[in-house]
């Protein structure tokens, strides 16, 4: 228990690798970064399985959480953050700084540190000679601890600060070289789109609390398989999606994948760790943990099932015609992240996580082997330009040789039993109700194993294409990056063998491992008359079907057909080799190079770069509109309003000018000078004249009498 | 022969009268045109004693030795301006005075 106790210790120790990066990192060696930063991880390494022994016991095979909660970090007992929920009753809002292990975080426990701690030893051979040293490993000591953080957290906060921290991380990572424009810019790219999900995510959560009245996983659990809640209940429906919107953004599903090749433009173990192994897992594991609540929403499955099997088959088509062969990879991982979301969204949530597991492995593989090729290469990328390395290169070779097995899901390694658990568990689940899916899968499953071959054979076997500054150079990585890419083939090869399925007569002990946390009770319909869900173990009959046996050999067959097709069409490519989907249809091929325009609809549609004609869309297109409404229209007010009073100041200048000045005040003034014009002509200054007038006026006077 | 009667009086009292006024009116010299409105002042004293012998009242004679007092005064203010007159303008011709014109 001692360990169990102090599980808090596990994100600490990258966390402290981080610390010291943060401060003392520009005064240290190279060794000394490479010493502190990988051997906290290899320390977490230990950590995390003697942890996860301690587990075992702890469980004893049931399957009980282990929960340690540290402190409480938003609200308290005393009730000050109360709120009112959904129905009316009040409950208390609470994180905690609290850490949960079940046996799901505890193989995502031990994948994550392991897998860290190789591609940690690896980035010491591959970033030896690169500026940023103790930056980049500051980076990814600080990644590891927030993935820690969001693994074994107990409540949906803590998780979500764990997942806001991958994500800086990503793109602290992806934008390392951030002197090139592209890199900075994929950077933004990454971040931004994965904060559209993490609006989703946060809204989920509340909406989760509002409902049902806590963050804590536990709790949510208790409550959502209590019975209380109907299948198909609305708002959990809501909150499903909501989670789920937030893992298509972590977790590179259509249509908030765009970053993830992107993403290509960080260095190669980065791409390794964040972008295959885990963080795009993160995803993943949050719709497993929250498979209660998922289950009592059918309608959330069957979008997370069919957006799955959309990316799935989307991205393969896009990788099948990528030159950079880190592209390819990128889309290999879009698209086996889809299988993992197919697999949790048809309710095989143990096979989506075996997935997880398998994947973790040979993808990490693949992305450490052509970061390998591309350090032989001298920072060669374009598998247009490589070509017969097999001899020269031999150890990365053999052990990426070994990864394309795994991935086109061939026998007996890795990946078959964990693909072909998907695939049969979408072809029998709801009595077949996913079979359409099936086909998609398989379809998927096709063009993985062409576009993986065509990587192996474009890089490895054909003639070379090399440029002669180049090939001089070739040369075998050393040892720090051989050897975690031997550790990880032999992990390819037999991480299948933990769940080797009850039909070919094993034992299936991954998914019994797994069985306690996605097991549903029998969920009581209080409407709408649906019988009772029975428990999903039971989804899995000890039973085999001869079906399953005949769905294998398909998949063997697709994996044996697309290995010909490539050999076929790349074992010779020479200097000018030509595409085959070129060849045969050249639209179609370049609307697959393009990447079906989606970024360049996106373009269109949200960040309104692009004009539409004259229109421009998306957030440009709307400041453009707010400011042609200000300028047009709210400045046209302000200024009409301004020629209303001038207008109405001539007039009253105008009618103060003429009428009242001229008429009012200056009319009598002229009138009188008019009369006064005439009658001063009649002052001469002569007396006799003066006495004529007044005789005159007098005899007038007289005569008005006398004739009166 | 024609008695005389108080309109024969009048008459004489007009024509006295008229005279006066035109000789006002027309002279030039100064001194003349003062004579002329002594003579317009007398044509009116005869015409109030005139009614006064016709009504039979002494009324009439009082006002009249009333008016030969205002027009003694008057002649004395008169040709005092006369004389200031001349002291300006070295000439008796009333249409010389023409200062106080448009």
């Amino acid at each position: 228990m001692l360990f169990l106790n102090h599980i808090y210790l596990l994100p600490l120790f990258p966390a402290f690798g981080a610390a010291i990066m943060l401060f003392f990192g520009r005064r240290l060696q190279k060794t000394t970064v490479s010493a502190v930063c990988v051997g906290v991880i290899v320390l977490a390494f230990v950590f995390a399985c003697f942890t996860v022994v301690d587990y075992t016991h702890f469980a004893h095979g049931t399957g009980r959480p282990f929960e340690k909660i540290v402190y409480t970090w938003l609200g308290s007992g005393d009730g000050h953050l109360n709120f009112t929920k959904r129905d009316g009753t009040l409950a208390a809002l609470n994180a905690d700084a609290g850490f949960l292990l079940d046996p799901l975080s505890s193989i995502w426990l031990l994948f994550v540190t392991g897998v860290g701690m190789l591609i940690h030893i690896y980035s010491t051979g591959y970033m030896a000679h690169e500026g940023g040293y103790y930056r980049f490993f500051g980076y990814m000591n600080l990644f590891m601890f927030s993935m820690l953080t969001l693994i074994l957290a107990n409540n949906y906060i803590l998780l979500f600060v764990g997942w806001e921290g991958v994500g800086l991380c990503s793109y602290l990572l992806i934008g390392f070289y951030f002197h090139r424009h592209s890199a900075s810019t994929a950077a933004n790219k990454a971040f931004i789109v994965n904060r559209i999900g993490d609006a989703g995510f946060i809204l989920g959560a509340l909406t989760l609390v509002w409902y049902l009245g806590s963050f804590r996983f536990v709790e949510i659990n208790a409550l959502a398989r209590s019975g209380q809640f109907a299948i198909g209940d609305h708002v959990l429906t809501a909150a499903a999606l909501l989670l789920f919107l937030g893992a298509c953004g972590k977790s590179a599903q259509v249509p908030l994948y765009v970053w993830l090749p992107d993403a290509m433009e960080g260095p190669t173990p980065v791409s390794a760790l964040i972008h295959a192994a885990t963080m795009v897992t993160a995803g993943v594991y949050m719709v497993a943990r929250s498979n209660a609540v998922f289950m009592l929403a059918p309608t959330a499955m069957k979008t997370v099932a069919i957006v799955g099997a959309l990316t799935a088959v989307f991205a393969a088509s896009i990788g099948l015609v990528q030159n950079d062969i880190k592209r390819v990879l990128a889309y290999s991982t879009v698209s086996q992240l889809g299988y993992m979301f197919l697999a949790l969204g048809v309710g095989a949530f143990a096979a989506g996580v075996f997935h997880v597991f398998t994947h973790a492995f040979f993808k990490a593989l693949l992305f450490l082997g052509s970061g390998s090729v591309i350090h032989a290469m001298s920072g060669e990328q374009d598998m247009r330009h490589m070509g017969d390395l097999r001899r020269r290169i031999p150890t990365t070779h053999w052990t990426m040789l070994i990864a394309t097995l795994a991935i086109a899901g061939i026998f007996p390694f890795a990946g078959f039993f964990s693909k072909d658990e998907i695939l049969w568990q979408t072809w029998t689940s709801e009595g077949g109700a996913y079979r359409i899916l099936w086909f998609v899968g398989y379809g998927t499953a096709l063009m993985t194993t062409f576009y993986m071959f065509r990587l192996m054979y474009l890089t490895f076997y054909s003639p070379s294409r090399m440029t002669h500054e180049v090939e001089h150079h070739v040369h075998e990585s050393p040892k720090s990056m051989t050897v975690p890419l031997v550790i990880l083939a032999i992990c390819s090869i037999g991480a299948g063998w933990l769940s080797w399925p009850h039909s070919l007569g094993g034992s299936a002990r991954f998914e019994k491992f797994l069985e306690p946390v996605f097991a549903r009770q029998a969920v009581v319909l209080v409407e709408e008359g649906k019988s009772a869900q029975l428990a999903a173990g039971e989804k899995e009959a000890e039973h085999t079907d001869k079906t399953e046996y005949f769905l294998m050999f398909l998949s063997l067959a697709a994996a044996a057909v697309g290995y010909g097709m490539a050999r076929s069409s790349y074992n010779k490519a020479a200097k000018d080799y030509t595409e085959p989907i070129a060849v045969k249809a050249p639209p179609l091929y370049t609307v697959l190079y393009n990447k079906w325009f989606v970024d360049e609809g996106y373009d269109y549609v949200f960040t309104g770069r692009r004009k539409v004609g004259d229109i421009r869309l998306g957030a440009l297109g709307a400041g453009e509109a707010a400011s042609w409404f200000d300028a047009k229209v709210i400045d046209g007010v302000v200024n009409d309003a301004g020629w209303v009073t001038r207008t109405v100041a001539t007039i009253s200048t105008w009618w103060d000018k003429w009428i009242i000045d001229g008429l009012g005040v200056n009319g009598p003034a002229i009138l009188a000078r008019m009369i006064s014009y005439p009658a001063r002509l009649f002052e001469w200054g002569l007396v006799q004249w003066y006495a004529l007038v007044m005789i005159a006026g007098l005899l007038g006077f007289g005569m008005y009498y006398v004739w009166k | 022969m024609v008695p005389i009667t108080t309109f024969h009086y009048l008459v004489v009292a007009a024509a006295l009268f008229v005279l006066g006024v035109i000789g006002m009116l027309t002279r030039r010299n100064v001194v003349i045109m003062l004579m002329s409105i002594e003579l317009i002042l007398n044509a009116v004293n005869l015409n109030l004693v005139a009614f006064s012998r016709m009504w039979g009242r002494l009324d009439g004679q009082v006002f009249a030795i009333f008016i030969v007092v205002d027009a003694a005064a008057e002649a004395a203010v008169g040709l005092g301006i006369l004389i200031a007159f001349f002291r300006n303008k070295e000439t008796t011709n009333v249409d010389e005075i023409d200062l106080l014109k448009w």
